[in-house]
């Protein structure tokens, strides 16, 4: 069956997964690779013209030689060199990795590349392109003998919800006990929900968002009913904002408060 | 449950920044070593991201801190678990003259059916030929249908200027990197079940066989001889040993009475794959120097015993190399394990 995810469960039990990459994204990488490539071999072309006042012969030869060596060489020194990646792969963050999660093998990095040869047929990678659309890893041929996929690889870095979850008055926390049984009714799905909304917030449209806030707050007051004064006069936003704030954060330093008030 | 998040990833955090710290050192120098109680270390903080992936993944939905150990839980899962060694070091010599013989023997069978397939090939053009002369049309390739070996013969040993003359150079680079792409190509059609290396040998099998017999009958033996093994008797076996390494290839794609899985027996005989073909190409570079240099000038310019003799003494190198090279000093070259299937993607 095809997947758009490659999971790996590790010794220790862990699953994690790598998001795989579509036929169109490897296209659309692979032709800026061509165009790196045509680039090379224009400097080849120009190079072999100062050789040739020396002599034609050698002119020759050097730009049959580097012609050959660019076109072949080009994607396995880049995936070697980068991990991974050539310049295509770098621009569309995509990364060849092994399929079972293993370091990247020079030998692997060679095969995948060397079976271009097959599956560029009969042009335009016509070949390749099927293999991977049949293939439930999107492999084309010489992923498939390398044992690689080639993942997305986006930009990860520590996560910082410091910013999103900036202490402000959170007027559900004056009442500890429903703020309990808040954090004991929400299940980790709408949590996540409540949390990827206020991420993405400014990504929507006002009224789609003034809409989704609306939904999202009610479904949430739904569950747990805090007293008026804890709940008048919030908008809907900062009202899921103290929602999330509750859930995943227990903040003794907002309990000592209490305790000292 | 929801876990607490913020703390959670503070509590995190400074495990999470050593282990990445550890693993792009790890990534950035190949050559890098590690004391026994730094890898006690990697190992700890590695155990400890994977236990943290695992308890968010239990109790919390929140996908940008799951993106984050994932992606480092991969990356020190890749560097932990790999059995295969790591190559710090490049070794050309020790490749060369142990590695690339040891990796040929190892795989000999699939180097006779590749020899076998040709000869099969051979005959066919060959019988083709006496059976019916017009057959030369569709057997014989590059323009050899067009002379008569006594015209072919004639026409070179009354020549009075070098026709290769100011392009010996260039001819030769043509010649290498042809039959280098030929290689490979022959190579990657193991992937088709070994159908397409089949077919390539074959029809490679079925000029050779053509020619040899057109030379043979017009009693043209001695000037074939000295025309084709200078340089044949190297870019002949490497074609095989391209050949042999597509049907390695194929092999492990169809796996007969192999049980286990097809990642399994690819990544077992990825390393020999690239190994053939890397001695495939320098074979293919030097029999094109020979081929531009040598084959191409026959009697009264250089005798034919002359190039026979050096055919024949390059044969007997090339077969002692490939059989002998490397058979002393152990069982040789540990091959890629197996990976035992634990992981199930």
């Amino acid at each position: 069956m095809r997947t758009s995810t490659l999971k790996i469960r590790t010794v220790e039990g862990v699953v994690f997964s790598q998001r795989l990459a579509g036929p169109v994204t490897r296209f659309l990488a692979w032709f800026l690779d061509l165009l790196c490539i045509g680039l090379l071999l224009w400097v080849v072309s120009w190079l072999s013209l100062v050789v040739g006042f020396l002599s034609w012969n050698l002119a020759g030869a050097f730009s049959t030689l580097a012609y050959f060596v660019i076109s072949i060489g080009y994607g396995i020194a880049c995936e070697w060199g980068w991990r991974g990646q050539t310049i295509g792969k770098r621009f569309f963050r995509l990364r060849v990795v092994d399929v079972e999660g293993m370091r990247l093998q020079f030998n692997q990095i060679v095969t995948r590349n060397l079976l271009r040869f097959v599956d560029a047929l009969p042009a335009a990678y016509f070949v390749g392109g099927l293999a991977c659309w049949f293939s439930p890893k999107c492999q084309r041929l010489g992923d498939l003998a390398a044992n690689t996929v080639v993942i997305c690889n986006p930009h990860v870095t520590e996560p910082d919800l410091d910013q999103l979850l900036a202490g402000k008055f959170n007027s559900l926390r004056q009442h500890p006990h429903l703020a309990a049984r808040l954090r004991q009714s929400v299940s980790p799905d709408e949590a996540a929900v409540a949390l990827q909304s206020l991420v993405r917030r400014d990504e929507f449209d006002p009224i789609a968002r003034i809409e989704l806030f609306a939904e999202l707050a009610a479904h949430f007051r739904a569950k747990v009913e805090f007293p008026p004064e804890a709940t008048d006069g919030i908008a809907d936003e900062q009202y899921l904002r103290n929602v999330v704030d509750v859930i995943y954060r227990s903040r003794p330093e907002a309990r000592r408060d209490q305790v000292l008030a | 449950m929801i876990i607490d998040l913020q703390r959670f990833v503070a509590a995190g955090r400074p495990y999470w920044s050593d282990l990445e710290k550890i693993l792009d050192r790890l990534e950035a120098e190949a050559a890098s070593t590690m004391s026994l109680e730094q890898l006690t270390r990697f190992q700890r903080l590695y155990e400890r991201a994977a236990a943290d992936l695992a308890k968010l993944t239990t109790f919390s939905a929140e996908p940008e801190t799951r993106r984050y150990l994932e992606r480092l839980v991969a990356r020190g899962y890749s560097e932990i678990h790999e059995t295969r060694a790591r190559r710090s070091r490049l070794a050309p010599r020790k490749w060369f003259l142990e590695t690339l013989p040891r990796t040929f023997r190892r795989h000999l069978r699939a180097f006779y059916l590749s020899l076998a397939i040709t000869l099969a090939g051979c005959a066919f053009g060959g019988f083709a030929l006496i059976l019916d002369p017009d057959s030369r049309h569709a057997t014989m390739a590059y323009g050899h249908d067009q002379l008569t070996p006594e015209e072919r013969v004639r026409q070179e040993e009354q020549a009075t200027e070098d026709r290769l003359d100011g392009r010996k150079t260039s001819f030769s680079a043509f010649l290498m990197t042809h039959n280098t792409k030929v290689s490979i190509f022959t190579l990657a059609l193991g992937m088709t079940w070994g159908v397409g290396t089949i077919l390539m040998l074959f029809t490679n099998g079925v000029t050779l066989g053509a020619i040899a017999v057109d030379y043979v009958q017009a009693g043209q033996t001695k000037f074939l001889l000295g025309w084709l093994l200078p340089h044949g008797v190297i870019e002949i076996p490497a074609i095989l040993i391209a050949g042999q390494a597509g049907l390695v290839l194929a092999f492990a794609l169809i796996g007969w009475g192999k049980r286990r899985p097809f990642t399994a027996r690819v990544r077992e005989v990825s390393r020999d794959l690239t190994t053939l073909i890397l001695g495939v190409g320098i074979m293919l570079v030097w029999a094109g120097f020979v081929e531009a240099f040598l084959s191409q000038y026959h009697e009264p310019m250089i005798p034919y015993d002359l190039k026979i003799g050096f055919g024949l003494v390059e044969l007997t190198l090339l077969t002692l190399f490939l059989a002998k090279s490397g058979a002393k000093g152990g069982a040789g070259e540990i091959p890629a394990p197996a990976v035992v299937e634990t992981r199930k993607p």
